[in-house]
């Protein structure tokens, strides 16, 4: 029994459960501004490709990262802009992005290296041991940087304004739209700094649809956490730990089926989001626009 | 979702306002797919091939010849139903991104009660898988519903939650090695016997009786829709929440009934390739869920729209392939259309809802000045103090 909260486990935790926290702060910041986000999925995607695009050109790593990044804001931008900026509706923006993600991605790695499937393979980012890389501080970072923007800055106490009464912000004069675009190409860089992770960090090539669904666990990390990103990152670890386990299960002969550990993430989030454990309450702007339009 | 684009209510303006409606929303969803096809040329040529042998490789594939056009007929068939269950729920207000899982768990039971043998005749036993999988699709349907009248969650998370659940119930059952009606090594079920197989159309293509199902299910849709008092509740829903609660139109029941009606359409078309075309269930995603979103998108959530639309999106689907084939580029270029598309639409339907108000807008000016000058000789009535400003 002791093995079982082995050394191997714990890291095996933090390291799949820290692309979800960088997604998942993304998302937080985007739905705390009052911007539903279901488009992680895609920044995710976009991101783990231009990282590898990025190092499979340049042969730097680094420099994948920040093509990633700037992908990232780019996709980000796209989706601000036909969410907050045309009004349209922020669910089905939300899918086409997620689309595009994919479509791109998957298309543009059989043009570039004309094999379907998956890129060749590339330097990745450098470890700081334990199979960890240098991203993974970062991740766990970004949550009490999150919660002092949020909580303890101007700006990140009008961003709250934003997502909870854009009506009442806009009047007393804070640019609600402008707050929303801003958070949500941070939700882009973040999301596809996560995606980045996957594909140079923790794998060095890129897979078709290497995110298979973290950025929607991510937002369901969100929802888990109550939108806060403690509770975010808490979930993300308890997603982290489902999906570390399930690599375990064998090796230490525990009673529990595989399948049904994968599968806990999202029964645990269906049972969240309908309120069974607690009060799940979305900020009280969300999708709602100053103009009421 | 105030920009799901929706006709306006036809019938209440007399044929010419039904020809006048449906003209510019079919236009509107024509331009949406010629900027997607733009755009995605544009994708094309940056990744540095040429798009117009492109596109002419996929026009072939769509519709050169018999061949091609039973080929579209055949990818359009699952995305029909798959877009008419969008279409029931985004009429009664609801975003449904689960019918990927609504089409696992139809095609998987579907393909089960298809593999089984109970020695039952042709009209019996087709007609059972087919429940089978509306069955199935419905209750994955009906699931979100029922805790969105209950509890109030949200539709896109737990039916996002719902797909990735099927996936592993499908991927389980699939690969149970006791179980007689599965082949694991194959991540299929056990072959459809042929009494439950759809039968072919037109020999020398792959056209199957699938395809008038999808037919049939649309002008069932559009029925329930437009002539009963459940479409009719299912409408009201979707247009206004408090109207309806006025009308005295039980919220909770319609959207969780809209809801069943959805899956059990999405169940179906997760069924139908399944005993039409592959003759077996498959545990690997299509991504035809997905596409459906678009679907019904673009027929704007009309039963007969998504007829069209399902073409349109089954000819470029089969066009795909031969584009891949003869063109060499990758047909996950379909992706990026649909995404495109989707784009589009969006910014279509809210050009089109600021055109709207804009045009509001200014008959009201109008009316106000017609009334001012009647007025203008000697007013009836005090016009009232100007209000004190604090």
């Amino acid at each position: 029994m002791f093995s079982f909260f082995s050394v191997a486990l714990l890291t095996a935790t933090l390291r799949s459960a820290a692309p979800l926290v960088f997604a998942a702060m993304g998302g937080l910041l985007s739905e705390r501004s009052g911007v539903t986000n279901i488009a992680l999925e895609g920044f995710m995607l976009m991101g783990a490709f231009a990282a590898v695009a990025g190092a499979w050109f340049s042969g730097n790593p680094f420099v994948g990262l920040l093509v990633a990044i700037i992908t990232g804001a780019v996709g980000g931008a796209i989706f601000a802009f036909w969410a907050i900026s045309l009004r349209a509706d922020q669910i089905v923006a939300g899918t086409a992005i997620v689309l595009l993600g994919l479509g791109l991605t998957s298309f543009l790695t059989e043009q570039i290296w004309g094999q379907a499937g998956g890129s060749p393979s590339v330097e990745r980012l450098p470890s700081i041991g334990a199979g960890m890389n240098i991203l993974l501080p970062f991740a766990y970072l970004l949550v009490p940087v999150t919660h002092w923007f949020l909580f303890r800055t101007k700006a990140g106490l009008r961003v709250l304004a934003c997502g909870e009464n854009p009506v009442a912000a806009q009047s007393v004069g804070i640019d609600v739209d402008r707050y929303r675009f801003a958070m949500v190409i941070a939700s882009g860089v973040l999301a596809s700094v996560g995606g980045a992770y996957l594909s140079i960090g923790d794998l060095s090539q890129f897979t078709t649809n290497m995110a298979a669904g973290r950025g929607f666990i991510a937002l369901a990390a969100v929802i888990f956490g109550n939108w806060m990103p403690w509770g975010a990152m808490g979930a993300a670890l308890l997603f982290g730990f489902a999906q570390a386990l399930r690599y375990h299960v064998q090796a230490l002969n525990l009673p529990i089926s595989q399948d049904i550990i994968i599968a806990l993430p999202y029964l645990l989030t269906l049972i969240a989001v309908t309120g069974l454990f607690r009060q799940s309450t979305p900020p009280a702007g969300v999708g709602k626009h100053p103009t009421g339009g | 979702m105030s920009a799901l684009p929706r006709l306006t209510e036809p019938g209440f303006r007399g044929f010419r306002g039904r020809v006048g409606s449906v003209v510019p929303t079919l236009l509107s969803s024509l331009l949406a797919v010629a900027i997607a096809l733009l755009a995605g040329g544009v994708v094309i040529a940056l990744s540095g091939d040429n798009p117009i042998p492109a596109y002419q490789a996929l026009l072939q594939g769509a519709f050169g010849g018999e061949r091609a056009i039973g080929e579209t007929l055949v990818m359009a068939t699952p995305l029909i139903l798959g877009g008419l269950a969008f279409a029931v729920a985004a009429q009664a207000g609801l975003f449904n991104i689960g019918i990927e899982g609504q089409m696992v768990v139809g095609g998987l039971l579907g393909g089960l009660m298809a593999a089984w043998d109970p020695g039952l005749p042709i009209f019996v036993h087709l007609p059972l898988a087919l429940l089978a999988a509306m069955v199935g699709g419905g209750i994955w349907g009906f699931i979100p519903g029922f805790l969105k009248a209950k509890t109030g969650a949200h539709e896109v998370i737990t039916t996002i939650m719902l797909n990735y659940l099927a996936y592993r119930i499908s991927t389980v059952v699939i690969g149970n090695e006791g179980f007689p009606l599965v082949n694991p090594s194959l991540q299929a079920t056990q072959p459809a016997l042929e009494t439950a197989r759809l039968p072919k159309l037109l020999p020398g293509t792959r056209l199957h009786a699938g395809f008038l199902v999808a037919l049939l299910a649309a002008v069932i849709v559009w029925y329930l829709l437009y002539r009963t008092a459940f479409g009719y509740r299912i409408r009201t829903v979707g247009l206004s929440r408090g109207a309806s609660a006025y009308a005295g139109i039980p919220w909770g029941r319609t959207i969780a009934l809209a809801m069943l009606l959805s899956g059990l359409l999405g169940g179906l078309g997760g069924a139908v390739d399944a005993l039409g075309l592959q003759g077996r269930y498959y545990n690997v995603s299509l991504g035809i869920g997905f596409t459906s979103i678009a679907v019904g998108l673009v027929g704007r959530n009309q039963p007969f729209g998504v007829i069209l639309s399902g073409l349109l999106f089954g000819a470029l689907s089969s066009g795909a392939t031969r584009m891949q084939n003869t063109a060499g580029i990758s047909r996950d270029i379909v992706y990026v259309l649909l995404g495109f598309v989707i784009l589009s639409v969006s910014a279509i339907a809210v050009a089109q809802q600021f055109r709207q108000a804009r045009q509001a807008a200014s008959r009201a000016r109008a009316m106000t000045r017609d009334r001012a000058a009647d007025d203008a000789g000697e007013p009836l009535v005090e016009p009232p103090p100007p209000p004190r400003t604090i």
